[in-house]
């Protein structure tokens, strides 16, 4: 999978947590805590997502690594590389 | 096997029940009753259809709010904001006999209200409602002292903190008198800070909503199923047993049927310190009158009314079997719908004493329902126009009908006054959450369900 598949995801699922809010404008550097008040809950909800369709386990010391969206595909791309998008 | 088997379809077990069924956990929820919503539950009487609990949806925010119970709910839940169909209320207002205070949602009317009324106040309260917006920040022992003291460190005029009193404990107080701190914060800033709404058809929209999403998402939903014992070996619950003997087996177990109930089902008796926790005392009645007209027509467009007799509110459980002193009357009917509500409809609610409800025999209990459904109304037509002579049917609960239909010892509609916020149980794989977890109302309960969800039965696969 691509960076671009990758943000792509991470875009689907932060709709699907939070479906009353604007993506189109999201700044990739600065932390999604800033642009969409999302707490703790929901970011646990990123890391289950991720488990869920692509079964990626990530430790909770990583957390941290999911803090934006440029973070995020950093983080992801090395351990998704090999996986189909579905 | 399944991986969660849930105790109760209320609130709390049908907000629980997605979070895992969502994940892909095998769950099911089972429910003793014949229909879903426990304490907040809906029903259809001579061609009517009434709402069991619900007067108002509490910790109302506008569409857009990202912060607060309702918006993370939602996030969690994946439920759009418009799906509850939640339509803010017209306004409300707090009744003492030398005080009137009015209020919406969000806090402008109430602030201006204050100043108006107890204009020496004004930089009292203000300096108060800092300290409620940041309890958060204080440390886990502070939750349970005592918000009297809170408010009366703030207020100079007893009057006031009597009034701010009475809509909190009526809509989420389960200790008598006084008030734990962080109950006191959570509750007034769901209906001060944020507010009340209602879905036009009721509280029935939010629960079929909750019950279609946990179906879609795989999870089992079985009525008529009542758990009646779990088997305990060691420091784990084996298996769950029904009313009529099913057995059924499943890895971990979320209760939503309240603390001391959940550990008498485990055959935890009288000699064991965890179940011999103080129970709940505190019940209502609920007088329902259909009228043949709005309230509106009659000159009533309050949403909310909190009434009290005197200058200071009695928070107890009452000595007589119905409190007449004060009370809680809303008009479901003022909410700001584009289309009014096909009937008036008045609801009044008292403090009740469960234990003279329950000695009664059957004839007497008919009886006293009747000569107290008039009671209770001729003492809230002081604080509300006359509405006797408009009423065209009727309904009334009691503590005991709390009991039979949601098991809730004593008909204590809040529970146990003192909580188990984590949810952990002295068994390793049982959990609890709903009214004794500590999150009440309709939105506490959905927040405690998934937030116990999410703390125990989802991090551990
Ligand atoms: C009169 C009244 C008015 C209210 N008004 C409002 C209001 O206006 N706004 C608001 O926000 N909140 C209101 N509430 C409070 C709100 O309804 C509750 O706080 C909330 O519904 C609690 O949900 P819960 O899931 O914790 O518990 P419950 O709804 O009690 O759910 C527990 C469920 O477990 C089931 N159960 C129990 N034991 C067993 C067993 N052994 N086996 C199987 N099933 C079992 C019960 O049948 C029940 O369905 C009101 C409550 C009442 C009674």
């Amino acid at each position: 999978m691509t960076s671009v598949e990758i943000r792509e995801i991470i875009l689907d699922i932060l709709e699907g947590i939070a479906p009353d809010d604007d993506l189109s404008n999201l700044n990739d550097e600065q932390p999604f805590r800033e642009q969409l008040e999302l707490d703790s809950m929901d970011f646990l909800d990123i890391v289950m997502e991720l488990r869920k369709r692509y079964r990626i386990q990530i430790p909770e010391e990583d957390y941290p690594q999911l803090a934006s969206m440029q973070s995020t595909v950093e983080y992801l791309e090395p351990r998704m590389k090999d996986l189909q998008k579905v | 096997m399944y991986d969660t088997a849930i105790i109760g379809a209320g609130m709390s077990g049908l907000a629980a029940g997605i979070r895992l069924a969502y994940y892909d956990r095998r769950v099911c929820i089972l429910e003793r009753h014949t229909t879903i919503g426990g304490l907040n539950s809906f029903y259809r009487l001579a061609g009517r259809n009434y709402d069991v609990g619900l007067h108002a949806v509490t910790n109302f925010t506008p569409k857009g709010t990202k912060k607060g119970p309702l918006a993370r709910l939602l996030r969690q839940l994946r439920i759009g904001w418009d799906e509850f169909s939640l339509t803010p209320q017209v306004g409300s207002r707090i009744a003492f006999p030398d005080a009137t205070l009015n209020f919406g949602n969000g806090l402008d009317l109430l602030l201006a209200e204050v100043d108006a009324k107890f204009p020496t106040e004004r930089d009292n309260f203000r300096r108060m409602l800092a300290d409620i917006a940041d309890y958060d920040a204080v440390q886990p022992g502070m939750m349970e002292r005592s918000a009297r003291e809170f408010v009366a460190s703030h207020l100079r005029d007893p009057l006031l903190a009597e009034m701010i009193f009475c809509p909190l404990m009526y809509y989420g107080n389960a200790r008598e008198h006084d008030m734990d701190f962080g109950q006191f914060c959570i509750m007034f800033r769901s209906i001060f800070c944020e507010g009340f709404a209602r879905p036009w058809a009721g509280v029935r929209i939010i629960l079929k909503k909750l019950v279609r999403r946990f179906r879609e998402l795989g999870g089992e939903l079985r009525l008529r199923a009542g758990v009646q014992r779990m088997d305990v070996a060691r420091d784990s619950v084996t298996r769950l047993v029904l009313d009529d003997g099913e057995e059924i087996e499943a890895k971990q177990v979320l209760s939503s049927a309240g603390w001391r109930e959940t550990m008498h089902l485990c055959g935890q008796t009288r000699n064991s310190q965890e179940a011999a926790r103080e129970s709940g005392q505190l019940s209502f009645v609920e007088c329902i009158s259909v009228l043949d007209r709005q309230p509106r027509e009659l000159g009533h467009d309050r949403t909310i009314v909190f009434f009290n007799d005197s200058p200071t509110f009695h928070w107890r459980k009452p000595e007589s079997i119905v409190d007449l002193r004060s009370g809680v009357i809303c008009s479901p009917n003022n909410f700001q719908y584009e289309t009014p509500l096909d009937e008036g409809i008045l609801r009044v609610t008292n403090l009740a004493n469960y234990d003279s409800w329950r000695s009664l025999q059957e004839s007497e209990y008919r009886l006293a329902k009747l000569s107290w459904y008039d009671r209770v109304v001729e003492s809230a037509v002081r604080f509300v126009p006359d509405y006797r002579s408009h009423v065209v049917a009727t309904d009334m609960f009691t503590p005991t009908t709390v009991e039979r239909f949601t098991g809730h010892e004593n008909g204590a509609v809040y529970g146990a006054p003192r909580k188990r916020f984590d949810g952990t149980t002295p068994l390793k794989n049982l959990f609890i959450c709903g009214t004794d977890q500590g999150f009440v109302g309709i939105i506490g309960a959905m927040v405690s369900g998934i937030t116990i969800a999410n703390q125990h039965l989802l991090q551990n696969h």
